[in-house]
């Protein structure tokens, strides 16, 4: 919808659109099927497999035993070798906020699309609340950010986020504030707006006071552990999430790993995004068929949706510096801009960053952070490259097709000067052709 | 990066660069700061300065950069060290520091503006007096008032829709007591980027907020195209509805105002309504000897041109059906199963088009007998829908007046009926 009304764009393309318009209810349709469609095949595949499907609320009763069914009834008893806890997350409402699901809503709601509103206050500006800013001022609305760290985007690498803003926020038709907190938040009722109070987030003294039309809270996920027995094999939670260690196994009060009884997943709270939690089964599974496995978190991507999409992969700048202090070694950054990039340029989408954190003395690789067309798919070579351990010097000889946008991230490691000579073949004898 | 031993203070590895020393090598200070010096060479206490803010070089090749954007504003509070402007060098956007404390007292050089290395983009004043001062400065160099950079306005849609007339915003009914002004987040940067002071505007939208289009009256600017809205589904070529005139121009001293007739109304609706039929026009050349001896001969017998045209076209249209077809749906064709020649005849004060059905069908006698039928019918306005209605083809003549060449407008209700239109010129050489 954006591209297709950004003239200035299509005119140096030299293409032409008539009047673009949308649907609502078909978008909101194309969402919910799609979700529907993913659901059924994802059922469908487990079956497949030979999955049985036992549908109802499950709550531990002891090593190996598992209850479930209808809430608040006896329900069946079933036992099992090892147990699994997979429950997830649900959008987490601070206190004071009232969500009525029409014009104070959270993520799950914005999903459904039931309405566009002019004017949306977002509450959380990380990923999530980013993300929405992006759907909803494509589709015409107006945004406000309502951020209680001081800074925009908080969690992404700060040069990222600077740039970030640039282009996300300040030419679109979206304010903010920052270092405030939404102690109270109305929903629209009696011809009156949706009104939000901010309080100054250090000195809690009142700031303000916003009356919007709609009202997104995206200010984080939490676990939804709650019924799960976890008292009948000692186990306490830490701020709802289920402790566990490097392997998920969960861990009793005394800090030793319950057997068999693992948790993975939102409800773990380490990654809290869904390949993580697919990267911790398999994890898992691994060990339960014997093969011991520790999952490298930092070796895990992280992507945030927007258009142009953000990317990365490992530490930030300032927490490899952070580290770097502490462990004793050099830390050097390698950037590039999408600008220098041919299919970049093709599209007329210049526009974007690819950083390259690393140690020069040994070429490893501390953190990529991506900000352009497509970062979302670029990043899997650097993920790659820090799973397996792979050094720069190793991987900068590797060639890229021509003209592809994988040449940002050729460039990047083209550019990094590191001391080490390229190591002999890690793994196979590369067949000479 | 250009070097300069000015700049020392700098880190090697800090990508930002302070500016408000010169890097080009050209001049080593600043000419107004130097002139300031002499000026008070005597003073106690330290001058307080308006400092200029130059374009640095962000490479030993640049010549000129544009301002990419403002990161403070007009009035921002600036420290030593904090990044004032991002400017775009062939390589990348820097950010750009400020190397001095003050007020961001004038914006010279606007966003999306180029301007040449070492010429001043902003005015840093130290206090707050200076601001006024620094403003007429950046006035005078940028000969009068910042004309507004391009609005970094959301894409807007492509067709062509016409401005708003923008009305002078009405008088201002002013809010009772110290009610909090709320406005947009793109009213606001509106407003920041016209300069308009968004505590004047009075707001028109949903609970008394300011909304954009407040804001661009507020700056006397016409509202441009619509902001995206949900579409309603577009009706496929459907013909363009009569455009009521917006803005007519007045009208000229001593006219008279007589408004339409029924008639004229629906004279003049139906000729704007034919402006949405595609239209195809050719002339052909015909000796008519032929015409004129048969016309002789039938004449004394009643018989009228009109109606030795209706039947040479009725029996035309026997061999070619599809010129007698209609199309109302812009997707196939209606074939009709009469040959139904309307003619136009011109009565007291409008036209009518009767009609001589089944032209093809009935004898040159009969056909002039209905005719003379239809034209008193007409006269004495005695007319049936059916008998004006249910044409396929139309028929106009113009030659007893002497036109030699016209084109005849379509009566509506034939849905795209193709007609013909000859002109007859008698004498014609031969």
């Amino acid at each position: 919808m954006r591209d297709l009304q950004n003239e200035h764009h299509m005119k140096a393309l030299g293409l032409q659109v008539a009047a673009a318009g949308y649907d609502r209810q078909g978008v909101a349709d194309h969402a919910n099927n799609l979700a529907t469609k993913i659901r059924n095949n994802l059922t469908n595949s487990m079956k497949a497999l030979g999955v049985d499907i036992l549908t109802g609320v499950g709550s531990i009763l002891g090593p190996h035993k598992v209850q479930y069914g209808k809430l608040d009834s006896p329900g069946n008893i079933v036992t099992a070798k090892d147990i699994i806890i997979a429950t997830g997350s649900v959008p987490f409402v601070p206190k004071g906020i009232e969500v009525d699901g029409k014009t104070v809503i959270t993520s799950d709601h914005a999903l459904k699309l039931e309405s566009v509103p002019d004017w949306i206050a977002i509450v959380g500006s990380g990923y999530i609340g980013l993300e929405f800013s992006d759907v909803y001022t494509a589709l015409g609305s107006e945004v406000t950010f309502i951020e209680a760290l001081d800074q925009l985007m908080p969690g992404f690498d700060p040069e990222i986020g600077k740039l970030a803003q640039r282009v996300l926020i300040n030419p679109r038709k979206i304010d903010y504030h920052t270092g405030v907190f939404a102690t109270k938040i109305t929903p629209a009722k009696n011809g009156k707006p949706v009104t939000i109070e901010l309080i100054d987030a250090k000195t809690k003294e009142p700031k303000d006071i916003l009356e919007v039309d709609a009202a997104l809270i995206a200010t984080g996920r939490a676990p939804f552990t709650d019924g799960l027995g976890l008292d009948s094999v000692h186990v306490e939670r830490k701020r709802g999430f289920v402790p566990v260690d490097e392997r998920m196994r969960v861990l009793d009060f005394k800090g030793d790993p319950v057997p068999h009884l693992y948790c993975i997943g939102d409800a773990n709270g380490k990654m809290m995004l869904a390949h993580a939690a697919s990267a911790q089964g398999i994890s898992v599974v691994e060990q339960l068929t014997g093969r011991d496995h520790v999952l490298n978190h930092l070796s895990i991507p992280a992507a945030c949706f927007t258009h142009p999409e953000i990317s990365m992969v490992g530490l930030t700048e300032p927490q490899a510096r952070e580290k770097a202090e502490k462990e004793g070694f050099e830390v050097s950054v390698a950037k590039t801009s999408f600008k220098a990039n041919t299919k970049a340029l093709a599209e007329n989408e210049g526009e974007g960053l690819a950083k390259l954190i690393y140690r020069p003395d040994n070429g490893e690789i501390l953190g990529v952070h991506i900000f352009g067309l497509h970062a979302a798919d670029l990043i899997h070579e650097a993920s790659n490259a820090i799973a397996l351990g792979t050094r720069i010097q190793d991987i900068k000889l590797a060639v890229h097709a021509h003209p592809t946008l994988s040449e940002v991230i050729d460039e990047l490691f083209k550019s990094a000067k590191v001391k080490a000579h390229a190591s002999g073949p890690i793994v196979n004898e590369p067949v000479a052709v | 990066m250009a070097s300069s031993p000015f700049l020392s203070q700098i880190p090697i590895n800090n990508k930002t660069i302070s500016f408000s020393s010169s890097l080009s090598p050209a001049f080593p200070f600043p000419p107004s700061t130097l002139s300031r010096r002499k000026r008070n060479p005597n003073a106690l206490r330290v001058q307080a300065k308006i400092r200029e803010i130059f374009m640095p070089a962000l490479s030993s090749t640049m010549t000129e950069g544009k301002i990419v954007s403002w990161i403070k504003s007009e009035g921002d509070v600036l420290s030593k060290g904090e990044s004032v402007v991002v400017v775009e060098s062939d390589k990348a956007d820097m950010d750009v520091e400020t190397f001095y404390d003050g007020i961001l007292a004038a914006i010279v050089v606007p966003e999306g503006e180029t301007a040449p290395v070492g010429a001043p983009i902003g005015l840093l004043a130290e206090t707050e007096e200076e601001i006024a001062e620094a403003k007429a400065k950046a006035a005078s160099k940028a000969g009068g008032s910042s004309s507004p950079a391009t609005p970094i306005s959301p894409p807007a849609t492509s067709t062509p829709v016409p401005a708003a007339i923008s009305q002078p915003p009405p008088a201002p009914a002013a809010p009772e007591g110290p009610r909090k002004t709320t406005a947009t987040p793109f009213a606001k940067k509106l407003a920041k980027q016209h300069k308009v002071d968004i505590n004047k505007v009075v707001g028109t939208g949903p609970y008394g907020r300011i909304t954009p289009a407040d804001v661009e009256a507020a700056a006397g600017i016409a509202v441009s195209k619509p902001s995206v809205s949900p579409a309603s589904p577009a009706a496929a070529a459907a013909p363009v509805k009569p455009v009521a005139s917006s803005s007519a121009p007045p009208p000229l001293p001593g006219s008279n105002v007589v408004p339409f007739t029924s008639m004229q109304a629906a004279v003049s609706k139906n000729m704007v309504e034919s402006l949405s039929v595609p239209t195809f026009r050719v002339g052909y050349p015909l000796t008519s000897d032929a015409l004129d001896a048969l016309y002789e001969k039938v004449k004394p017998k009643g018989v009228t041109m009109t109606a030795l045209l209706a039947k040479a076209a009725a029996m035309a249209l026997v061999q070619h059906p599809v010129v007698n077809a209609s199309c109302k749906d812009g997707k196939s064709f209606t074939y009709n199963s009469n040959i139904n020649i309307a003619v136009a005849v011109a009565i007291n004060g409008g036209l009518i088009t009767p009609v001589l059905q089944d032209a093809d069908k009935l004898d040159l006698y009969l056909l002039s007998k209905k005719w003379k039928e239809l034209v008193e019918k007409a006269r004495a306005k005695q007319l049936q829908p059916q008998d004006y209605n249910s044409g396929t083809f139309t028929l106009s003549n113009l030659g007893m007046f002497g036109v030699d060449r016209f084109d005849a407008i379509l009566p509506p209700g034939q849905a795209r009926g193709y007609h013909g239109c000859w002109s007859i010129k008698t004498n014609c050489g031969g």
